[in-house]
């Protein structure tokens, strides 16, 4: 451009969103917020209970209605280090932090959550963390009624 | 030789402003099992699915990530088709394709909105051109303001022409179970009463928001021979885009539904459509639209949509039924309307739709979608045994 001078539009988009959570996923975070309690549900036809759990099954498509009472307590299946600072809005917290796929006691599927006290607060060793390590949910004072209000899954010592 | 497709089930939910009662997959679930039920098959039977949705209303992009796994799709093949007001119309072609190809038996489409959880009117502000018209539109409000304003112009209508088709709507979604809007209606004087939004278009000439899902199965035609339901039979189906400067002054354009209409009624031999023709389901999102659009589509001459409505001939029970099912200012769920519309229309040429069953011979169907920028995706359907 000969004078050097670009012009640009200069926007903001609004995007407001409110997820339902549905009937089964609301009655799941009730009983998270008010009595710290994890439910898995079983399908009955597959003979799988899904944490988390879900309404509909996505082998045989069957609804879902049978809560299963779980532990607290669980086997890390894996888990990573995230380094990448993606922005406040869509953290949990600011980088690193580690998170980690956690099958709950009685569950068949894995439960991907934030890992805490481990290597990175200096209680943990970095050779410490490897498949197969038992942990337990820290469950939030102020239980709001979302994932968060278990805080991370720790070691179990 | 592309293999002739044909729709084997059809399934909806019921319609309303807000479900808080069922999360997105949820609602596709309720749809799915449906058009399941419909068909009398397990769902481990549809070989691919094609779901779709509106970009980016409910906050998420890429919501077939979710649907998946509430459709009965894992390990399948499964494509999301988005293309704004079109998409339920271009879901099912989509799914005709899949068949007439000869790479699947049966496929399942599923469209859905659910419009309460996002904005929809953001999504619509950035239909327009940025750096001159942005700040001037209204959504979809503006645009048939405009072709009100336009109707009545050209064609001489009175000013509750919108209101007869209102009125005319409403009766047909007191009949059907699914409908959203149940407007107790029985004048047109009372229709009138509703404020405008820009004149001369009122409240009650437009459609509502609605949350909703839809699904249809489509067979070859060998395997829908041997399925329990009636098949509808798949004839024709086309898209036409022509793409127009949104908010310029002057005359919008019908070509996309004049050309859309033309091309599938002169591939199949249809000279008279009202006559060839016995049950319309046109995506219409306001009532003045529907007039216009019966006149582009090749129905009836240009100007006489509004008298022969008057004259009561689009009623359900009445010679040429357009929008037997309530149509789309009663029900909106915007990435579902467009497969409602072939869903209703299916349902009408197997004499299946109930309280609100035409009462004439139903033989051909035509069923339409309709987008912003001049997009129109047609289907041509037919009983079996025609
Ligand atoms: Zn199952």
């Amino acid at each position: 451009m000969a004078s050097g001078e670009a012009f640009v539009v200069e926007g903001k988009l609004r995007v407001p969103y409110d997820n339902w959570y549905g009937t089964l996923a609301s009655a799941f975070f009730r009983e998270l917020r008010d009595h710290g309690k994890i439910r898995g549900i079983r399908c009955p036809a597959c003979e799988k209970v899904y944490m988390p759990p879900r309404s509909v099954c996505p082998r045989c498509l069957g609804t879902l209605s049978v809560w299963v009472d779980l532990p607290p307590t669980g086997t890390l299946q894996t888990f990573t280090v995230v380094h990448y600072d993606y922005g406040q809005y869509y953290q949990p917290m600011k980088p690193p932090y580690l998170l980690g796929i956690i099958r709950l006691d009685g569950a068949d599927t894995g439960l991907c959550h934030l890992l805490g006290e481990c290597h990175l607060l200096g209680e943990v060793e970095q050779q410490e963390l490897a498949p197969g390590l038992r942990v337990e949910a820290r469950f939030r004072e102020d239980r709001k009624g979302n994932i968060l209000d278990i805080v991370y899954f720790r070691p179990i010592r | 030789m592309a293999i002739r497709p044909a729709i084997v089930g059809v399934g909806q939910t019921y319609h309303r402003s807000k479900r808080p009662d069922v999360n997105i997959g949820e609602l596709c679930t309720e749809a799915v099992r449906a058009a399941l039920e419909d068909a009398k098959l397990p769902p481990e039977k549809i070989g691919a699915f094609v779901v779709g949705n509106m970009e980016l209303f409910e906050g998420r992009y890429m919501q077939d990530m979710w649907q998946t796994d509430f459709v009965g799709a894992v390990g399948k093949p499964l494509i999301r088709v988005t293309t704004g007001g079109t998409t339920g119309g271009t879901l099912a072609s989509v799914a005709f394709e899949h068949v007439a190809s000869g790479m699947f038996d049966l496929v399942m489409a599923v469209g859905f909105e659910k419009q309460s959880e996002g904005d929809t009117r953001a999504g619509l502000k950035t239909v327009a051109d940025p750096l001159w018209n942005r700040w001037q539109t209204t959504g979809a409000i503006g645009y048939f303001a405009r072709v009100a304003t336009f109707y009545i112009k050209e064609t001489g209508a009175p000013e509750d022409a919108g209101s007869r088709v209102r009125l005319r709507l409403a009766r047909h979604a007191a009949r059907n179970p699914h409908a959203h809007l149940r407007m107790d209606l029985e004048s047109v004087d009372q229709v009138m009463k509703f404020p405008y939004l820009i004149p001369p278009l009122r409240q009650s000439d437009m459609c509502p928001a609605s949350e909703g899902a839809c699904a249809i199965i489509v067979a070859s035609e060998e395997t829908a021979r041997k399925l329990p339901r009636k098949p509808v039979w798949v004839d024709d189906w086309t898209s036409v885009h022509k793409e127009m400067v949104y908010v310029r002054g002057g005359r919008h354009s019908t070509a996309d539904l004049e050309m859309a209409a033309d091309r599938l009624f002169r591939r199949n031999g249809i000279r008279e459509p009202m006559k060839d023709i016995s049950v319309a389901e046109i995506y219409a999102p306001a009532t003045w639209a529907e007039l216009e659009w019966l006149e582009a589509y090749g129905f009836c001459e240009k100007g006489d949509a509004w008298k022969l409505e008057e004259k009561g001939q689009f009623h359900f029970d009445g010679p040429f039924p357009v929008n037997p099912s309530g149509g789309v200012v009663c029900t909106n769920p915007i990435g579902a309307t467009g497969l409602i519309r072939v869903a209703e229309c299916a349902l009408q040429l197997r004499g299946d739709a109930g309280e609100h069953q035409i009462t004439r011979k139903p033989t051909r169907g035509f069923s339409t979608a309709w987008g912003g920028s001049g997009w129109t995706v047609a289907h041509l359907l037919s009983a079996d045994g025609l």
